[in-house]
């Protein structure tokens, strides 16, 4: 019989625009010995931690076989570590595969990812796009939110003062977090009168450049009780790749988040995501994100994005609190985006997170994506009972 | 060691290896792997429900290749993963893809290693492996004498003809391998005086660069039924080494192939690894290092490497078969190579090896993994079903 598997500690730093008193190893070692303190284990196979998944990328890292940078500082010098590269959602995913197959029994989880140290991160991420067509347009992740944000706007009829207030919250909600990056509130007209960056995103649509890093302790069920008094169990996961070429998609749409929710929710048990559910965390990196993955995690109808974010129904005192930390628009670079929604529901759910509480949060969900335009997305579902 | 379900290899599939590949873009390339695995497995696309996939970014310089890959290999509208590890990236995707299956979260699930590497330069990739302060002045890429020339002080030129004579069989065996890059008919003596690299490294003992994607498809006991071979995962063994600031001194580097096959020996009850294992896919980089890397992995007391290797043991028709598929030397695709370790090594438990079918009852097989600054991934396969669960 197979045991559940529960999220046993989670740590993350603050989230900086540039960590320059801190390389990669030493901001990571802040969290490793966070989740190792919060737990008391040791480094070791039967006992103690036998694993560890790390997630970075080589560009950002500018680094080749980035995790060779951190394996001693995860506690796997001559022992087991893999890394994901990739949203870090997926790392927490994968982790949670290992133990569920029976080949490990506590994981260590860390994702990090030093924006700043790159002269543009849309350099970076033009290398996505394929070299011989896409690349010489200047086609970058950002680029290809906006044409997204385009579409959505046009399809749904939303206009920017909408969106702002997507923008509006994350700031209000982050004013409560002592990890959020941009914790200053800002105000509709702040939004839409910050300077144009790739039409129709402003200044303050966009995530910050942001440096950070996130450790997570993966247990099985009996190891789990043993450690904590109080675990938060994952209770499934779903995730899913989209089409590649911006025109083969209908931007408008974000079919691989339905079908990843789709997947997540039938694992979980959930049929009405708004009701079973306490909070959502969901990776809006950009603020037409919010109101649009809304849509595909089923928080509300087709369409109907832009209307929920306007009702205030996702505030944290609202029906479906969404994004109570302040999502990535407050401050989290690409890469770690996922995770630390995972971390947050983790304090949610433990009843830790200070002033952003959800008050008798029992159900939380994670989400993650990356690639142009949300093409591939992650979605885990946590509960504490 | 515990195990939820049992996983088999149901699918097999490999480019032919090259130097160059102008027809293909990287889409393309790896498509032909994905191709041939599903026909190879039986099954339809539709039937794979989860992708992994993984190669080394700064090789050819795409960011997150797959998302672009998407296209070709058989991923969309499905989930998937994205692992990277190194030299060890194919041997890592074998783990994650056994592990997928054995959690019970995927049924089928299907891995792609590939590189493009005349798109990129590998050996700058390589060197910006070290650390940007404190190694990355000293890096040459991946060449290093340092094993050559410790058995060269012990055994002389005795060690060089050794070195050479794995080289041959290499070269041998990728005759017979109609998926191998480098199919070079070679003496000890072209060898021997083949341009020096790095003391006593010489040009024709290192791996190439080369083009290629392999694709495995694992799944569960209920579709193995369905297949006519399966081949089953039994164990694999992760061992990472990193002392960030440790560089030389008297201590005797540990070495990480010995300790994961120690581990894997122990959690197997194997206790004579040249009388249980049947045949050894090593990952090789250069052939002073299958020449020293045999006595790790096989436990084998001090000079019996040295004798094997004289007396052609390690040949496809030897007592203990190593790498009849030509190994790393011929063929290196890096983010494939070491997954194609245990495509082999199951080619060679299903009898579907072709012209270099080790000539023998085959039961259990081993894979090795390279990579990083010294990291080994190991493989256990076998035969039979290896869990009564």
């Amino acid at each position: 019989m197979r045991e559940r598997v529960a999220v046993v500690a989670a740590a993350q730093t603050g989230f900086e625009a540039r960590k320059d008193k801190q390389r990669v190893q030493e901001m990571v070692w802040e969290v490793v010995r966070a989740v190792v303190d919060q737990t008391g284990l040791k480094f070791m196979e039967e006992m103690g931690i036998d694993n560890a998944v790390t997630c970075s990328d080589d560009y950002f890292d500018a680094r080749t076989i980035s995790d060779g940078a951190v394996t001693d500082v995860v506690g796997s010098h001559m022992r087991s570590e893999e890394k994901v590269s990739m949203d870090s959602l997926q790392a927490v995913y994968y982790a949670w595969a290992g133990i569920l197959a029976g080949h490990y029994d506590i994981t260590l989880v860390v994702a990090h990812s030093k924006e700043s140290q790159a002269q543009s991160r849309n350099l970076i991420t033009n290398a996505a796009f394929d070299p011989i067509y896409q690349r010489p347009l200047g086609l970058d992740y950002l680029q290809a939110a906006a044409l997204q944000a385009r579409a959505y706007m046009a399809k749904n009829k939303i206009n920017s003062k909408t969106l702002a207030k997507a923008v509006v919250k994350s700031r209000a909600n982050a004013a409560n977090n002592p990890f959020a990056q941009e914790r200053e509130k800002v105000a509709i007209s702040d939004v839409v009168n910050a300077p144009m960056v790739a039409d129709p995103l402003g200044k303050l649509d966009i995530y910050p450049v942001s440096d950070g890093a996130v450790a997570m302790i993966l247990a099985t069920e009996s190891k789990a009780k043993v450690i904590t008094d109080k675990p938060v169990w994952i209770l499934g996961g779903g995730c899913c790749y989209d089409s590649f070429y911006l025109g083969d998609r209908d931007l408008a749409e974000c079919m691989a988040l339905d079908r990843a929710a789709k997947g997540a929710y039938k694992m979980a048990g959930i049929r009405q995501p708004t009701r079973q559910l306490s909070l959502v965390e969901l990776s809006d990196y950009y603020s037409y994100q919010e109101p649009m993955w809304s849509e595909g995690l089923g928080l509300c109808a087709k369409g109907a994005g832009g209307e929920l974010l306007a009702s205030g129904a996702t505030g944290i005192k609202g029906r479906i609190p969404v994004n109570p930390s302040g999502g990535c628009l407050a401050g989290n670079p690409l890469m770690v985006g996922g995770i630390t929604r995972a971390a947050e529901c983790f304090l949610q759910l433990r009843g830790e997170a200070g002033k952003r509480q959800v008050k008798g949060a029992k159900r939380a969900l994670a989400h993650g994506t990356i690639g142009p335009a949300g093409q591939f997305h992650s979605v885990m579902i946590f509960g504490n009972d | 060691m515990k195990r939820n379900r049992n996983v088999a290899i149901i699918g097999i599939g490999q480019t032919a290896h090259a130097g160059h590949r102008p027809d293909v873009n990287q889409v393309e390339m790896i498509h032909e792997a994905v191709r041939e695995a599903i026909e190879d497995a039986g099954i339809r696309l539709k039937d794979i429900d989860c992708v992994v996939h993984g190669n080394m970014e700064l090789f050819e310089g795409v960011h997150q290749p797959d998302m672009w890959h998407v296209i070709g290999d058989g991923a969309y509208g499905k989930p998937g993963i994205r692992i990277t590890t190194g030299g060890t990236t194919g041997a890592t995707l074998v783990s994650a893809t056994d592990l997928l299956v054995a959690s019970g979260l995927h049924d089928v699930v299907m891995c792609i290693g590939f590189e493009k590497q005349e798109e990129g330069q590998t050996t700058t990739g390589i060197t910006a492996m070290a650390d940007p302060i404190w190694g990355r002045e000293l890096q040459t890429g991946a060449l290093t004498g340092t094993t050559g020339a410790i058995y060269v002080r012990q055994f002389g030129e005795r060690a060089e003809v050794a070195a050479a004579k794995l080289r041959v069989k290499a070269g041998n065996n990728a005759i017979r391998n109609r998926k191998a890059h480098l199919k070079l008919k070679l003496t000890i003596a072209d060898v021997m005086n083949s341009r020096m690299l790095t003391w006593p490294l010489r040009f024709l003992h290192m791996c190439p660069e080369s083009n290629g994607a392999c694709a495995i498809i694992f799944a569960t006991e209920e579709w193995a039924k369905k297949v006519k071979k399966p081949v089953w995962m039994k164990d694999h063994v992760t061992v990472h080494r990193e002392e960030t600031f440790y560089w030389g001194g008297p201590r005797k580097m540990q070495s990480t192939h010995n300790t994961a096959a120690l581990k894997i020996y122990q959690r197997n009850g194997i206790v004579n690894p040249l009388k249980e294992i049947d045949v050894f896919e090593m990952y090789d980089p250069s052939s002073w290092w299958e020449l020293d890397w045999m006595k790790e992995f096989l436990l084998l007391p001090p000079g019996k490497n040295m004798e094997m290797v004289e007396k052609g043991e390690t040949e496809i028709e030897g007592a203990f078969p190593i790498n009849p598929s030509g190994g790393v030397v011929s063929t290196n695709p890096i983010g494939a190579t070491a997954a194609i370790r245990v495509a082999e090594a199951a080619l060679q438990l299903r009898g579907d090896a072709g012209e270099h079918q080790v000539p023998k009852k085959l039961k259990t097989a081993l894979a090795s993994g390279f990579g990083g600054t010294m990291w080994t991934v190991l493989h256990l396969l076998t035969h039979d079903k290896p869990w009564i669960l």
